[in-house]
């Protein structure tokens, strides 16, 4: 494979990535939403190991199959385990708005693209161009988790941000040194964990995974 | 070696914890193993101490006086915070608020916790640096929602789903970080290395690190509570059990600070300008004067003195921000103090608040009657955090305030408002419920009085006189700052 | 020289093979559903028949009226001699490019949209100003998924984009590729297609094209007809020219033309199969959702331009 064809995959996975991100923003079935997160994974994976090959960095071929294994086996595993176990599997959110929201993920990507204009400008890689897509991803998870009020969508906008920072180091810098990798991984499997047993209590004290219903903590005027 | 006493120490009692769960001696473990920690930390001090800064486990830990001291200070506050909660949780227990599996979580999780905390500042690698941060947060998000009620709930979840999108854009100015060094120092793990990282910050790109440095800022400053990034802060600190309040607003915010600064100054090496300490003078002057407001309206008392850490956490960030030898020797004593005293009023707070099963403050009434310890140690708690001679919060304000009317003198009226709301919301808060007769409902209690006296008494002995070790510790640290 | 007789030989193409496509899209269809087939060639059966037919016009019927079935017949045409199909050697896509294409198709839709209100029964109102919400969504992802593909080749001219992509071959690009599909969307909703509208439906609740034209009859219904079977064949034929050109005569090779003609009847036979499984596999939407679908056409070509500029 030659650098110009390594380029165009690149690229392309790229816009599949942000296509998929797009799609999870207006995604109002939470099975979909899985779907959809772990084409994500799916395509980070292959452009991972695809820029190890062209670029010859081969613990990128590691943090590949980690991706891999996480993203597209057991994480979307564990999320299907919870929203089986928890009965949601059918639950359509409403999400207001959509096609406003679909504008402020335009335009943030057109943010991104200007924000990151000069890292683009003095790299060298062949994956430059995508790094004003890695950070599009994470702003577009960061708006899903602001729009959204359920709590199995803001962690997939949570994971789907996670997703572009891993993406941004993939395309900034041949990835983050191993051990910051291996690291990253394991506190996201830590956070599964966690967001796993928060699903269970919230699901328990509040009857449903609706986070609207907590609004209890408020700053209240002091009347004396 | 004693690196690896003070950070495996913790990480073992963690360990250990976990399996002895809910037995009887499950605190004494927890006492023992902060203790542990605090001896490892202070034979880690007095190394650096005597042969200046070092490095180990290959260039992979680093320790010189900025972040010794502050090792010293998590594992002192830990320790004490652990003598604290033996008697506090026990009462919990009893008041049926934690369950047996919660209190073999709630050991655990703690020395995690501690674990965590003590690699952020030890680690020499950024990266790292990161994901123990993050680990941080993980540790402590379930222990927040310990109490299982709808309120505790929702705190943790803000306080997962907030400083998990917070520290996500820390990460992101990390990999530009990297970026930038990567065409300096070449691939690799030694290019996230601090100590590497410093020596050539001069030729870092300037455009790449001002940009990372917008991230960072955005990332860990949402961890140090700065406005508008604090909305999680009140609600974590205030839900979770009073310990776990008392180590968050007295050690995480200070670990985050550390961070922070540690990347401003590759910054500012980089740019060469002020930009850096101007956005972080921002972030400070606001969140000094929107918490020192939010002070008054407050009506839950942990609460409140949350919002008092977000306040202090402020004047420490606007003074690193401000620069100078003075400035910067004002903010480190003003995180050691702050950490001291505010851990000490939330021990007290913590006391105050099961004597009268309610956190209103409008119920709490007749401290000093109930529980002379308590009350006193409220109000000269109080005192102390309000910057009031002779403590030592008023020796590293004074100093911020000195340096400010220097450098910066158009911001000194907003720095003087915010300390004066603070200082008048606080003292009548707290007059009303040290005062007054004793309450029917106020249930007598044995507090655990090491802990407080112990803090009160070094904020003391720092505001009367500085010792001379921390003197020439500080001044080290201004140094490596500059 | 050459150039008209491409020009003319282009237009007597659309003119007479549009009907036999349509007639093909309905034979495949039949076929899928398990039903039999009325043969390729009916539905010139179906237009010699109304043209045989008297008019019945209403008698509050103005000159919108009575005028739009040749306009709209016209406009098509013109339309087929801006887009290269045979040759890119075309005199009139000198003078007329993509711009003008879209604006008339847009005429030929305002006038359609007034005829259909100037009667004014119910059912002529309510299909135009369905058909109007449908134009007002469709427009503007349609200009921007072809300004992805101008942006590309540098140029607005039709002719001079069929050259460009044909001369770089097969260039996989993202920003091709979500314009392409923008412009799938878009093809099926300007044409009233399912999911957005079913051609072949006279239901009051859901219909769009057909009940704006329900008051036509005779010689007029046979040419608004027959402009819309031309739309749809020029909309297969434009997506040929911006994305798949393959086959098209250059500017120095008359000779070619035979090779395009078949390489573009090969082109039709291909995207009446992939327009019936699309048909067939999909359900119409309600009316409701149509902004969601459009929506969703408007995003695609917008991210196709962002990443013409951020990926290439």
């Amino acid at each position: 494979m030659n650098i110009q064809t390594a380029s165009q995959i690149n690229g392309f996975l790229a816009a599949f990535v942000l296509l998929t991100a797009f799609g999870m923003l207006a995604q109002k079935r939470i099975y979909s939403l899985i779907h959809l997160f772990t084409w994500q994974g799916l395509f980070l994976s292959i452009n991972t190991a695809i820029v190890g090959y062209v670029a010859n960095k081969h613990h990128l071929y590691i943090s590949s199959i980690l991706t891999l294994s996480l993203k597209v086996f057991l994480l979307p595993y564990i999320l299907h385990a919870l929203i089986v176990r928890l009965n949601i599997r059918k639950e359509v959110e409403t999400v207001v708005n959509i096609p406003a929201t679909m504008l402020i993920g335009i335009a943030l990507v057109i943010f991104s693209y200007h924000l990151t204009a000069p890292v683009t400008e003095l790299s060298t890689l062949i994956t430059r161009s995508t790094i004003a897509v890695a950070l599009a991803t994470v702003m577009i998870g960061l708006l899903m988790m602001i729009t959204r009020r359920h709590a199995v969508t803001q962690i997939i906008g949570f994971l789907a941000m996670e997703n572009g920072l891993f993406f941004a180091a993939t395309s900034a810098t041949y990835g983050m040194p191993l051990v910051v990798e291996l690291g990253v991984a394991l506190d996201v499997l830590i956070a599964a964990f966690i967001f796993g047993i928060f699903f269970f209590h919230i699901h328990t004290t509040f009857d449903s995974l609706d986070v609207e219903q907590m609004a209890r903590l408020k700053e209240e005027d002091y009347t004396e | 070696m004693m690196l690896l006493v003070l950070l495996l120490t913790p990480l073992v009692a963690a360990v250990v914890l976990a399996f002895v769960g809910d037995r009887k001696l499950a605190p004494e473990v927890n006492i023992a193993g902060s203790a542990a920690t605090f001896i490892a930390g202070t034979g880690l001090a007095l190394q650096v101490y005597e042969n200046g800064a070092m490095m180990a486990g290959g260039k992979f830990f680093f320790v010189d006086a900025f972040n010794v001291y502050l090792a010293v200070l998590t594992s002192f506050v830990s320790m004490t915070t652990a003598i604290f909660s033996k008697r506090y949780m026990r009462r919990e227990r009893q008041h049926g608020r934690v369950g047996h599996l919660g209190m073999r979580f709630y050991h655990a999780m703690f020395q995690l916790f501690i674990f965590a905390m003590l690699l952020c500042l030890l680690t020499n690698n950024i990266g790292v640096l990161w994901i123990a941060m993050e680990l941080a947060t993980l540790s402590t998000v379930l222990l927040v929602s310990l109490y299982r009620t709808p309120t505790a709930i929702e705190a943790a979840w803000k306080y997962f789903i907030l400083c998990g999108v917070g520290i996500a854009q820390a990460l992101f100015g990390t990999v530009l970080l990297y970026f930038a060094a990567e065409k300096v120092l070449g691939e690799g793990g030694d290019a996230l290395l601090w100590t590497n990282l410093s020596q050539v910050s001069d030729k870092l790109e300037p455009t790449v690190l001002s940009l990372a440095f917008v991230f960072l800022m955005v990332g860990y400053g949402t961890k140090v509570g700065l406005v508008p990034l604090h909305n999680w802060l009140p609600d974590a600190h205030s839900e979770g059990p009073t310990p776990i309040s008392a180590v968050l607003s007295g050690l995480l915010l200070n670990i985050a600070l550390y961070a922070l600064v540690r990347c401003k100054v590759l910054v500012d090496g980089s740019t060469q300008t002020h930009r850096a300490g101007d956005i972080m003078m921002g972030f400070g002057i606001l969140s000094i004067l929107v918490a020192a407001f939010s002070l008054l309206r407050q009506k839950d008392i942990k609460r409140m003195f949350s919002y008092s850490s977000i306040e202090h956490m402020g004047i420490a960030t606007f003074a690193f921000g401000l620069g100078g030898p003075i400035a910067t020797f004002g903010a480190l004593l003003h995180m050691l103090v702050h950490s001291l005293t505010k851990s000490s009023i939330f021990f007290t707070v913590g006391h105050a608040s099961q004597m009268h099963r309610t956190q209103e403050m409008d119920r709490i009434k007749g401290l000093i009657k109930g529980n002379p310890l308590v009350g006193w140690g409220l109000m000269f708690g109080v005192m102390a955090i309000m910057g009031m001679p002779p403590f030592g919060v008023f020796t590293s304000e004074f100093l911020i305030l000195t340096a400010t009317m220097k450098d910066a003198p158009l911001m000194t009226p907003f720095l003087l408002l915010g300390l004066g709301v603070a200082f008048a919301a606080l003292l009548r808060k707290v007059q009303n419920m040290v005062s007054g007769e004793i309450p029917p409902y106020q249930k007598p209690l044995k507090a655990a009085h090491v802990p407080v006296l112990l803090h009160m008494a070094i904020v003391l002995f720092i505001g009367i006189h500085l010792p001379d070790f921390l003197n020439r510790w500080f001044k080290t640290a201004v140094e490596l700052l500059k | 020289m050459n150039g008209i007789i491409v020009e003319t030989l282009q237009i007597a193409i659309l003119i007479g093979i549009a009907p036999a496509f349509t007639g093909w899209v309905r034979m495949l269809k039949c076929w899928m559903q398990g039903r039999t087939s009325a043969g390729m060639f009916q539905p010139y059966r179906d237009l010699a028949k109304l043209f045989s037919k008297d008019i019945v016009l209403a008698h509050n019927a103005s000159w919108i009226f009575r005028f739009t079935p040749y306009l709209c017949f016209g406009t098509v045409v013109l339309a087929g001699g801006i887009v290269p199909m045979l040759s890119t050697d075309l005199p009139l896509a000198l003078t007329a490019d993509v711009i003008v294409l879209v604006g008339l198709f847009a005429i030929a839709r305002f006038f359609t949209a007034l005829s259909g209100m100037d009667i004014g029964t119910a059912f002529g109102g309510m299909g135009s100003s369905r058909e109007m919400m449908v134009a007002s969504l469709a427009e503007p992802a349609m200009l921007m998924a072809i300004f992805t593909v101008s942006l590309l080749c540098k140029s607005t001219s039709l002719s001079r984009i069929a050259e460009v992509i044909y001369t770089a071959g097969f260039v996989a690009k993202p920003s091709l590729a979500f314009a392409f599909i923008a412009f799938i969307l878009i093809a099926l909703a300007e044409n009233g297609r399912i999911p957005v509208d079913n051609p072949a439906t006279h239901l009051e609740l859901t219909m769009i094209h057909e009940a704006m034209i329900l008051e036509y009859s005779g010689r007029h219904l046979a040419l608004i007809e027959w402009a819309g079977m031309m739309k749809l064949f020029l909309f297969i034929a434009l997506s040929s020219t911006l994305f798949y050109p393959f086959g098209i005569a250059g500017t120095d090779n008359p000779a070619g033309v035979p090779v395009a003609a078949v390489a573009l009847i090969l082109k039709l036979f291909i995207s009446g199969v992939v327009l019936v499984v699309i048909e067939t596999g999909l359900a119409k939407m309600r009316l409701f959702r149509l902004t969601e679908f459009l929506g969703a056409a408007f995003l695609m070509a917008t991210l196709g331009m962002l990443s013409f500029f951020i990926l290439e």
